[in-house]
C-alpha cells in the first residue's frame, strides 16, 4: 500500500476553522448585508414583541381623539408618539403590528412560491427534453400574465383577506424561482458528483435533494429575499386598492389608503407607513444583494 | 464482493458492437443531424488486467464510458460483464460491479458533503451493514488511499487535487466492485502528483484483483499501467493489442500519429509535426470509406470507398496460439 502521504495536508487542516470565521468576517465586511440584517433583525423583533411594544390597542378607537399630529408637531404629544388616525387609533401601535402582516405576507409567500417554483425549476433542469417543454410553457404562460392585475381580479372575485393575498401572491410569484433553479440544475445534471450518484443506483429523491438542491440553495436564497420584497410591496398595493387585507386590520399599504384623504394638510399619515414600508423593502434588498455577493464564486473551494 | 462474480468468466467486460448514436438539434426548420459517438465497438477485457482506451478528444472515449456504467443506453450492441449483459439490468445490481473514478476531482466530489458521507454513500444506498459499520468501512477504505482519519470530517473544498482523487477512489472502490471505469483520472492533477495515483491505482488493482478500463490521452500514462490497448477514432477502434504490440510496433497510421504526437521531455525540441494535416473532421458528417483517410499519410484511393473492418493481424503460429494477446487493426494497408 503505497503510504504516499504529502505535508500539503497538513497546511490545508486549518482552512477548516478558518472557513467559518471566513464566513462571518465577510459578512461583516459586507455592509450592504451587515446593515440590511440589522434592519431586517430588528423589525423581526419588532413583530416577534408587538403586544409588548405596542402603547396602545391598534384597533381601540377614540373619535374624541382624532388625528392627533406626531410628536414633532408643536401640537405632538407623547402619549400618541407618531399621532392617531382618523378613528383615534394610535399610529405607532398600529405601524408596529402592521410589521407582522408584511413579514408574515412576504415569509410565507415566497415560501410557497420558492416550493412551487424550485420543484418545476428542479425537475425541468434535470429531466430536460419534454419536462423541460411543459414547465417552460407553464413559465411564459405565468410570465405572461400581469401580476397585480390578476391578483386584483382574482381578489375581488374570491373576496380579499390575508389569507387570499398570501395564496393569490404565492401562487403568482414563482416564476423567478423556476427560472433560476432550472438553469443552475441545468449546470449541475452533468457535474460528474451526480453522474456518480447515477452510477451507483440512487433513488431520484436523493440524487434531488442531496445532491442537487443543496447546491443551488445559495442562489435560490437570493431570489427568496428578493420575492419578499416583492411580496410586500405587492400586498400594500393589493391593500392600498382595497383587494388585499381589510380593515380594520393594520396592514401598511390600508395605512396609505385610508390617509391618502388627508395627503394634502396632514401628510405624515402617508409619508409614516410610507417610509417604513421603504425601510423594510430597502433593507430585504440590501440583504438579498450582499447574500449574492457572498454566493457569488470566489474560489473553487466555495 | 468480487467473489459474487464469476470467476469461471475469464472477460471482466465484453463488448458486442456496442453503438451510440445521438440526434443533434431538429427544430421545425432544420432537419436534425445524427452523431455516431460510439459505432460498432467490440472489446473483450480479461479479469485482472488494465485495458487502455486512448484517443483525441471527442472520440467517443466518454460516451463509452457513460454506457458501461449505465448512464446512457446504447443505441445497439451488448455489454457483457462477467458474461452477462447489462443492458437490461438493475441499475443498482450494475453499481455493485462497475464503478467510476472521474477526470475531474474537483467536480467529482458534492463540495456540501463530508467526506464521510461521500465514501459512505455506496454502502447507504445499498443498505450494506449497520451505520457503525459503514464508519468503520469508510474508515478502513480511507486508510487504503492514503488519507488520514481526519479527513473524513472535512469538506472536498479543504482539500487539494491529489486528496480529492483519492477520495474519488475511495468511493468507488468501498463496495469492492470488479471492474472500474477511469476516465482520464490523473489529467486534472499536477504532474507531481499524478504518479502517486497512479501508483495507487495499481496497488489497489492488486490488492482487491480489480479490472481497469483505462481512458486517457496522455500515452506516457497509459504505457506506465495499461496491459492491453485500444485505440480509438471517430467512435470506432481501429487498433487493438497489447502494450508492447502497440507502443513497439504500431500497425495502423493513425496510432503511429498518434505515438508521434507524444511530447518529449527534452527542451528545445518543440511540437513534433505529425503529418496529420488539418485538424478531426466534424463527426456528424464523418468521412467516406476509412474515416480516417483525409487525414492519412498513405492514404489510397481504396481508402475513400472502402471502410476497412477491424480484423486480427495475421501473426506467427506462436504467437497467435497464445489467447489474449491478438493484436486487430482497421486499415487496409497495415
Amino acid at each position: 500500500m503505497a503510504q504516499t502521504f504529502s505535508p500539503q495536508v497538513a497546511s490545508e487542516q486549518h482552512s477548516v476553522a478558518n472557513w467559518q470565521s471566513r464566513l462571518f468576517h465577510s459578512t461583516l465586511n459586507n455592509r450592504s448585508l451587515a446593515i440590511g440584517l440589522l434592519i431586517i433583525a430588528s423589525l423581526g423583533i419588532v413583530a416577534l414583541l408587538a403586544p409588548w411594544l405596542a402603547p396602545h390597542d391598534p384597533y381601540l378607537q377614540n373619535t374624541a381623539n382624532r388625528m392627533v399630529p406626531p410628536i414633532w408637531h408643536e401640537t405632538g404629544s407623547w402619549t400618541h408618539p407618531l399621532g392617531t388616525d382618523r378613528l383615534g387609533r394610535d399610529y405607532l401601535s398600529r405601524l408596529i403590528y402592521g410589521t407582522r402582516i408584511s413579514l408574515f405576507i412576504g415569509i410565507v409567500v415566497a415560501l410557497i412560491s420558492g416550493l412551487i417554483g424550485t420543484t418545476l425549476g428542479v425537475l425541468a433542469g434535470y429531466f430536460g427534453g419534454r419536462v423541460d417543454a411543459v414547465v417552460s410553457y407553464l413559465l411564459t404562460t405565468r410570465l405572461a400574465m400581469p401580476v397585480v392585475l390578476v391578483a386584483l381580479a382574482m381578489a375581488s372575485l374570491i373576496g380579499g383577506s390575508m389569507i387570499t393575498v398570501t395564496l393569490l401572491l404565492g401562487l403568482l410569484l414563482w416564476d423567478r424561482f423556476a427560472v433560476v433553479a432550472r438553469s443552475a440544475t441545468q449546470q449541475l445534471r452533468d457535474a460528474e458528483y451526480v453522474q456518480a450518484s447515477q452510477a451507483l443506483g440512487c433513488p431520484l429523491h436523493y440524487i434531488l435533494l442531496r445532491e442537487v438542491l443543496p447546491n443551488i440553495a445559495g442562489a435560490l436564497i437570493v431570489v427568496a429575499t428578493l420575492e419578499v420584497a416583492n411580496a410586500i410591496l405587492l400586498e400594500a398595493t393589493l391593500s392600498f386598492l382595497g383587494m388585499g387585507v381589510q380593515p380594520p386590520s393594520p396592514s401598511w399599504g390600508l395605512m396609505i389608503a385610508e390617509g391618502k384623504a388627508y395627503m394634502f394638510f396632514q401628510p405624515w399619515v402617508i409619508t409614516i407607513p410610507g417610509a417604513a414600508l421603504f425601510i423594510l423593502v430597502l433593507a430585504i434588498n440590501l440583504l438579498g444583494d450582499g447574500l449574492r455577493d457572498l454566493s457569488a464564486p470566489g474560489g473553487r473551494n466555495e | 464482493m468480487s467473489s459474487a462474480a464469476n470467476p469461471r468468466d475469464p472477460l471482466a467486460l465484453e463488448l458486442c458492437a456496442l453503438a451510440k448514436t445521438f440526434k443533434l438539434g431538429g427544430g421545425m426548420l432544420h432537419k436534425s443531424q445524427t452523431l455516431k459517438a460510439v459505432n460498432d465497438v467490440s472489446l473483450r477485457v480479461p479479469r485482472g488486467q488494465v485495458m487502455g482506451l486512448v484517443g483525441e478528444s471527442g472520440c467517443g472515449k466518454s460516451t463509452l464510458a457513460k454506457m458501461l456504467l449505465g448512464l446512457t443506453k446504447p443505441s445497439g450492441g451488448d455489454v457483457l460483464i462477467n458474461g452477462k449483459a447489462i443492458v437490461n439490468a438493475n441499475q443498482k445490481a450494475l453499481a455493485r460491479h462497475i464503478q467510476p473514478i472521474f477526470q475531474d476531482p474537483y467536480s467529482s466530489l458534492n463540495p456540501r458533503q463530508r467526506i464521510a458521507q461521500i465514501v459512505g454513500l455506496p454502502l447507504r444506498i445499498h443498505a450494506i451493514g449497520t451505520p457503525k459499520e459503514q464508519a468503520l468501512k469508510v474508515e478502513e477504505m480511507l486508510d487504503m488511499v492514503g488519507l488520514p482519519k481526519r479527513a473524513a470530517q472535512q469538506y472536498p473544498g479543504q482539500m487539494s487535487g491529489g486528496q480529492r482523487q483519492r477520495v474519488a477512489i475511495a468511493r468507488a472502490l468501498i463496495m469492492r466492485p470488479d471492474l472500474v471505469i477511469c476516465d482520464e483520472p490523473t489529467s486534472a492533477l499536477d504532474v507531481s502528483v499524478q504518479a502517486q495515483i497512479l501508483n495507487l491505482l495499481l496497488d489497489l488493482k492488486d490488492e482487491f484483483g480489480l479490472t481497469y478500463l483505462f481512458i486517457s490521452h496522455d500515452l506516457a500514462v497509459v504505457e506506465h499501467l495499461a496491459d492491453r490497448l485500444a485505440v480509438m477514432y471517430l467512435g470506432r477502434i481501429v487498433e487493438e493489442g497489447t502494450r508492447e504490440q502497440i507502443f513497439n510496433a504500431p500497425r495502423h497510421p493513425y496510432t503511429q500519429a498518434l505515438l508521434a504526437s507524444a511530447l518529449t521531455p527534452e527542451p528545445g525540441l518543440g511540437v513534433p509535426d505529425i503529418g496529420l494535416g488539418a485538424g478531426q473532421p466534424d463527426p456528424t458528417q464523418p468521412p467516406s470509406g476509412c474515416a480516417f483517410h483525409p487525414r492519412c499519410p498513405v492514404a489510397k484511393p481504396q481508402c475513400s470507398q472502402q471502410s476497412p473492418a477491424l480484423s486480427a493481424i495475421a501473426q506467427g503460429a506462436a504467437q497467435a496460439t497464445h489467447q489474449g494477446s491478438q493484436a486487430r487493426v482497421a486499415c487496409h494497408f497495415a
